[in-house]
């Protein structure tokens, strides 16, 4: 399975990656929404996770959600915003935009884990 | 520093007569952990010197503080996954065909937090098949503390973050301040009550499903022997087990049998077993 990280902290980028590494995630990594899109653009074929931070320069992540959701032949990414923005109408929002699930920071490798669960995505284990 | 083995020994026997939790030697640690806030807030030095006038004085609600603090109420939304997705697949399905008083009774026997209950009740909710069916759940636990974060609904960022899915959080809860808060129309369809599982289990009539799960692992054989016999007085002859993970019946109490529901499976009561207990 395959992850773009899009996230504008290189720590949170290594976090994330740890855990979805872990996991058994091959990672690609992005600083904002638009040198995302590039990142996608240059994968031969979409991969099947992008976590997606809100706040970022250049492109933001609803924004990034947004146009991902307009292209057909990315349909089968699943979304997941991680953010630190926690209030019910930004969650309402995102959802709305496409995103398929939600993970408020700080959150623990478990609580993504968990996250990841939930949308069939977790490779390694079925949780059970 | 790590308790003493008289205050080790001391606290073993209590939380196994009063929770059937069983301490093995090497948990002295854990013990120690749990107890120091505890031995603080009483205002004594250390964990021993705690232990020893708790054992000296053996006030009930003290004693009962000792117990709480050693069980585990890790618990989840959804818990796993698999055992939900089975409700809402396979196990309701059969229900609603079975059942003619459109009526179906769960029982969460270690419920914590609540988390388990509140998800069996979404769960319900997101099931075609129970529209405008009576779903009672009947949550029970140790702990009275749990219980009574159970009963308020309301979890922290961290606790949300945990295994709910984003549509269903902004579906079924409400923002306050910091926390997030159940809403009352599934708050209202759990009945939360203390229950010791290694006591006779008071009057609660029969139950179509059961949820025990992660709760046995911390009890010894014969105590496991005896909670699932009792599950199986307060159970529909057709009803269904859902046990933890790393829990089962087999070699434990072999009326049951294990059959697979989805990806999870469920214990059913032996066809020979079903004799109707009055
Ligand atoms: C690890 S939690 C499991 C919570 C939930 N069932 C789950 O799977 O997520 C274990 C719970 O069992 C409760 N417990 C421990 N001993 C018990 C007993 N003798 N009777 C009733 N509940 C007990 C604890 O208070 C704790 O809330």
């Amino acid at each position: 399975m395959r992850a773009v990280i899009v996230d504008d902290s290189r720590a949170m980028r290594r976090i994330v990656g740890r855990i979805l590494g872990d996991a058994g995630y091959e990672i690609s990594e992005a600083g904002d929404g638009l040198e995302a899109l590039a990142v996608l653009e240059g994968l031969e074929s979409p991969p099947e996770l992008a976590c997606v931070d809100w706040n970022m320069p250049v492109m933001d992540g609803l924004t990034f959600i947004t146009e991902v959701r307009k292209r057909p032949e990315w349909r089968s990414i699943t979304l997941m915003m991680v953010t630190t923005e926690s209030e019910q109408d930004r969650i309402v929002r995102a959802l709305a935009a496409g995103a398929h699930e939600y993970l408020i920071k700080p959150f623990t490798g478990e609580a993504m884990l968990e996250k990841l669960d939930l949308l069939g995505l977790l490779p390694t284990s079925t949780g059970v | 520093m790590t308790i003493g083995t008289q205050a080790f020994a001391f606290v073993r026997e209590l939380v196994r007569a009063e929770s059937a939790i069983v301490l093995e030697t090497g948990k002295e640690y854990l013990v120690e952990s749990r107890l120091v806030p505890l031995a603080r807030a009483a205002g004594h030095p250390d964990v021993d010197a705690y232990v020893a006038d708790l054992s000296k004085r053996r006030t009930p609600a003290a004693l009962k503080q000792v117990v709480e603090a050693l069980t585990t109420n890790e618990t989840s939304w959804f818990r796993d996954s698999d055992p939900f997705t089975a409700l809402r697949q396979s196990v309701f399905p059969a229900l609603a065909k079975t059942r003619s008083n459109r009526t179906i009774r769960i029982w969460a026997g270690a419920c914590s937090s609540g988390q388990e209950p509140y998800s069996i009740v979404m769960t319900a909710l997101d099931t075609p098949e129970l529209a405008g069916w009576r779903v009672e759940v009947v949550a029970t636990d140790l702990s009275d503390e749990m219980l009574d974060r159970a009963r308020k609904g309301e979890y922290s960022q961290l606790e949300v973050n945990r295994g709910l899915p984003a549509t269903t959080m902004v579906r079924h809860f409400e923002r306050s301040g910091l926390s997030w808060r159940i809403n009352q129309s599934i708050r209202d369809r759990v009945e939360f009550r203390h229950l010791n599982l290694t006591r006779p289990l008071p009057p609660m009539g029969r139950f179509d499903v059961v949820f025990l799960r992660n709760v046995l692992i911390y009890f010894d054989l014969p105590t496991k022997r005896d909670v699932l016999k009792r599950v199986r007085q307060v159970m529909a002859p057709d009803g269904h087990l859902f046990l933890g993970a790393a829990e089962m019946t087999m070699g434990v109490d072999d009326a049951w049998e294990r059959v697979p529901a989805g990806r999870s499976s469920v214990y059913r009561i032996r066809e020979e077993q079903r004799t109707c207990v009055p």
